[in-house]
């Protein structure tokens, strides 16, 4: 399929949903923790009982202003809110409380990187503030449907990227850009699986070298980036195979289905809406002081890329480690900590990324749940470094610290595990190990430089792995000439 | 003389100098309604057990000498506004059986202030209408002549007072729901500034219009409930956070020197002749009072009622949206399936001025009509408001007739909804602009009330109940009381 697909350009837009980690509501004073028992966070506002009214929560302003900054947009002020008009369910109002003319970020752009370290800007055209539906529970019920409304007016931001996305690689690159910035800024702890940031996918495809835009469709429900690169992917051959077999591209909303990995058209009623806009009367439009811009101004964090910038600067690390290290902002701030121990960025780097991240993977946990604190690896980089240990000792120390909570210190005293850094203790050893292997001294001697190696892996084992690696590689060059 | 023939300051001061207790005074407007109403048709529910507990406590509070402020007086709510634990119908079939799980704010501040409810009383349904004949509970009878509609949509709470029923009921105004009943009826009636009264718990028609008032027999009444009513409420977006005066001490202030505006546009429309005569007149007593009348000019007044029927079925299409009969209120009998269930409610719930306002709102909102009707209403809106601003540069009130002409007969206008929509074209305008307005009576017309329109500028209700409180010192026709 690959060979007729290069006479094709997909063009391809992202709406992101990503739900804010406010205490409350955006209209009403109910929690929005995940997982409750069914409506039991909905109030009478949730529920929308005759007579009740929204109150905006303001928690979401200052949350949106700062994506706004990261997103190199325009902050409107006055930002007002509208009504999208629609019947279903799990919409108890009848409509939804959104923004249309004045969305509170407006006009800006997200730089990507690729894989071959290009970097793309994206337009992002703007992201509103919206409330969430509740969920329609269609499973539990024979022939009913089932409505949780705890869900209902989580306020969610809804970010909108200009259609200058050309390939899944590229959106799963801005996605990721948006889900990096999105923790950086603590408005959202991004769970795809949770559904805190949703990915709508509107595709189209075009002959290479043409610029009229071809019609698109629209793909919902893809939790996952795994599943947004290939739901794209899946999408672009579609609609390729659509046309060359001379079938025109409807204009609809889609499924994705991550297990047949295909997507397939929603019910046209799902869709086939007027919405019917209008300004929210119950709402005045909001007016943001440029006393409460700059307040927010100042307190933006540092950013993912001015992170990796300073991380190649002050601890000297090379791009990839710093760019890798920055995506993460748990990461990092755990990378920083480790580092602040050991004063090692380097080796903190490999270990880090390395070992660290092994385990994280191994047990399927965040950087949060770690066994191992950053001060205990620092701790325990600082043994390397200090020749206490070797390496080689420092990942069994490592696997004990994170079975047992112990810390390296108290690890390497109990099991005696020091690095012997003794000279004489280290020239018997090596002495008893030329003595107990003489035919491949012999062999060295008439030329096989290679036995060399063999030499040093007696004497390690000899030390238990404890000999300073770099002492007995002396020693050896000495006695074994003899 | 009989309690319910005492204004509402009256009985206030009867309470407190132990002439007579709550319960004697709630008594005796029970009674009354048991007699009277099941004819009027004024109440959708009366909350007998309720009034009488209240009537207690605020009795043991005056016998503990610590009254609250209107302690033991009787009182109805519109039935738009939610009341705890009690049925709440907005006149309508579809909120027949719809108990409200909490009290509007408007509610509990009467509450907070010792006063006792009688009852819940009739509207139009979802306050659409001006002779309460499309409420789901049965069209209310006016008290001066029954074969008259009292006005509506607040004509329950317009009846029962005017009958002698409740000394004062709530009310609200969307396009003259206080005014135009008031002046049907022969009563006091005030819509106070948008933002002035708390909505939360008022069941909303069209949100940018809507507003709480009351419905009294004297402007000394109407400033007593005022100040009760107002003030900032943080559960309500669009409220005012602005210092409420004490309108009881506003309406003593001096009326010499007051610049009362005549709108010429208005005086050049068709007009009965007795309406003309009347009006006429009261501008006579103003000036007898010291007020000074100017002409005045508002070209853009043709337009109030276009735009009132774009933008109010244009909010009042969302806004009934929620009556799904997913979660409350009628549900039809064994829906299909959704879009059964949402059709079957929705046709068998709504009464036919609701469908019809639902229907034009939603067709003015709709893709390709916006622009024309939505857009084009709400720029209209902002001419008319510009229009009172102009105005109020050079005079404090702007004075009309409330309505074009007295009550009318029970379904003279009903096949005729122009000619319905007609009976608001003097008090829409405040409501687009969001300004206070009162009406108060100036006289009758073969034995029916007429009503005197006040409108204000914004926050300025001191000056209207002002206004026609001095009107009140030196006229009777509020005094003057139905034979029921």
């Amino acid at each position: 399929m690959d060979s007729n697909n290069s006479n094709w350009e997909a063009v391809i837009g992202l709406e992101i949903h990503v739900q804010l980690s406010t205490k409350s509501k955006l209209f009403s004073g109910a929690s929005t923790d995940f997982g409750a028992l069914p409506n039991t966070q909905a109030c009478n506002i949730d529920l929308a009982m005759p007579g009740v009214l929204p109150v905006l929560n303001e928690e979401v302003l200052k949350m949106a202003v700062k994506l706004g900054i990261a997103l190199n947009a325009n902050i409107n002020s006055p930002t007002s809110f509208a009504r999208k008009n629609y019947f279903y369910p799990d919409s108890p109002k009848g409509y939804q409380i959104s923004q249309m003319d004045k969305p509170i970020v407006e006009d800006g752009y997200l730089d990507i990187e690729l894989e071959d370290e290009t970097v793309k800007r994206i337009g992002i055209t703007r992201a509103h503030l919206e409330e969430d539906a509740g969920k329609s529970l269609h499973e539990d019920f024979e022939g009913q449907s089932g409505i949780d409304l705890n869900r209902a007016g989580t306020p969610l931001i809804e970010i909108v990227s200009e259609p200058e996305i050309s390939t899944p690689a590229e959106a799963v690159a801005y996605l990721k850009s948006i889900h990096s910035i999105i923790r950086y800024l603590d408005i959202s702890d991004g769970n795809m699986a949770e559904g805190s940031m949703r990915c709508d996918a509107n595709v189209s495809v075009r002959k290479k070298g043409t610029t009229e835009l071809g019609t698109r469709t629209e793909t919902k429900n893809v939790n996952s980036f795994r599943f947004v690169e290939k739901a794209i992917q899946y999408e672009i051959n579609r609609q390729i195979n659509e046309i060359e077999s001379g079938k025109k591209i409807t204009q609809e909303t889609r499924l994705y289905d991550s297990q047949a990995n295909t997507t397939r058209p929603m019910r046209s009623k799902e869709y086939a809406n007027d919405y019917r806009y209008f300004p929210e009367p119950d709402l005045l439009p909001v007016i943001l002081e440029k006393e409460f811009l700059k307040f927010v101004e100042e307190s933006m964090p540092e950013l993912p890329n001015e992170k990796r910038y300073r991380f190649k600067k002050n601890y000297e690390l090379n791009d990839y480690d710093a760019k890798l290290l920055a995506a993460d902002k748990e990461l990092a701030d755990f990378f920083e900590e480790v580092v602040k121990k050991s004063n090692s960025p380097k080796l903190s780097a490999n270990w880090v990324m390395g070992e660290f991240l092994a385990e994280l993977n191994k047990n399927n946990l965040s950087t949060k749940e770690s066994k191992v604190s950053a001060k205990q690896l620092g701790t325990l980089i600082a043994r390397i470094e200090d020749s206490t240990i070797s390496g080689k000792i420092a990942k069994d120390v490592f696997e004990k610290m994170w079975s047992s909570s112990k810390g390296a210190d108290e690890i390497i005293k109990e099991e005696g595990l020091q690095q012997v850094t003794d000279l004489s203790e280290i020239v018997s050893m090596v002495e008893k190990v030329i003595n107990d292997n003489p035919d491949q001294h012999k062999k060295f001697l008439s030329g096989k430089d290679r036995l060399f190696g063999f030499f040093v892996g007696q004497v390690m084992k000899e030390s238990k792995g404890k000999a300073n690696p770099n002492q007995v590689n002396e020693v050896l060059k000495d006695k074994l000439k003899k | 003389m009989e309690l319910h023939e005492l204004t509402l300051k009256e009985q206030l001061e009867g309470l407190k100098s132990s002439s007579f207790t709550s319960v004697e005074l709630t008594e005796h407007y029970l009674k009354r309604i048991k007699k009277i109403d099941p004819e009027i048709n004024s109440y959708i529910t009366i909350t007998e057990d309720l009034a009488l507990s209240q009537a207690k406590e605020a009795d043991t509070r005056y016998n503990n000498k610590n009254p609250l402020d209107l302690d033991g007086i009787p009182i109805a709510h519109k039935d738009i506004f939610c009341t705890e634990n009690i049925l709440t119908t907005c006149g309508s079939k579809m909120l027949s059986d719809f108990i409200a799980p909490y009290s509007s704010t408007v509610v509990s501040k009467f509450i907070e202030k010792g006063t006792v409810m009688l009852g819940k009383t009739n509207m139009d349904e979802f306050a659409m209408g001006s002779s309460n004949e499309t409420s789901y509970f049965g069209a209310v009878k006016n008290p001066w002549n029954k074969e008259y509609v009292p006005g509506g949509s607040s004509g329950g709470s317009a009846a029962c007072v005017a009958a002698g029923l409740a000394p004062a009921a709530t009310a609200t105004d969307t396009g003259g729901s206080i005014r135009q009943p008031a002046a049907l009826c022969g009563l006091t009636g005030i819509k106070p500034t948008y933002g002035r009264v708390s909505r939360y718990g008022m069941i909303a028609f069209a949100s940018s219009l809507d507003q709480g008032g009351v419905l009294t027999r004297s402007a000394e009444d109407a400033a007593i409930l005022m100040n009760v009513m107002s003030g900032y409420d943080p559960k309500d977006s669009t409220s005012l956070n602005v210092e409420v005066p004490d309108f009881s001490q506003e309406i003593g202030k001096p009326i010499s020197g007051l610049k009362i505006g005549i709108p010429i546009e208005l005086f050049e429309q068709d007009m009965p002749d007795y309406v003309r005569k009347n009006t006429n007149e009261a501008i006579d007593i103003f000036k007898e009072l010291g007020a000074e009348i100017k002409e005045i000019s508002f070209p853009n007044i043709d337009l109030s009622l276009p735009v009132y029927y774009v933008l109010a079925p244009a909010e009042c299409s969302a806004n009934l949206s929620r009556y799904d009969g997913v979660r409350y209120g009628y549900r039809c009998e064994d829906p299909k399936d959704i879009e059964d269930l949402y059709m079957r409610t929705r046709e068998e719930g709504f009464g036919s001025e609701v469908k019809r306002r639902i229907l034009i709102g939603t067709y003015a909102l709709s893709a390709g009509f916006y622009d024309a009707y939505y857009l084009k209403a709400q720029k209209c809106r902002q001419l008319i408001a510009n229009d009172f601003s102009e105005a109020f540069n050079s005079v404090d009130v702007i004075l009309s007739p409330t309505t074009p002409g007295t009550s009318f007969k029970a379904g003279e206008k009903t096949n005729d909804p122009i000619e319905m929509y007609l009976q608001d074209i003097f008090t829409i305008p405040a409501n687009l602009a969001g300004l206070p307005g009162i009406s108060f009576p100036c006289g009758n017309h073969k034995d029916l009330p007429l009503g005197l329109q006040l409108v204000g500028n914004s926050l300025e209700e001191g000056k209207l109940l002002m206004a026609a409180h001095h009107f009140q010192q030196t006229t009777n026709w509020h005094k003057d009381m139905p034979k029921v």
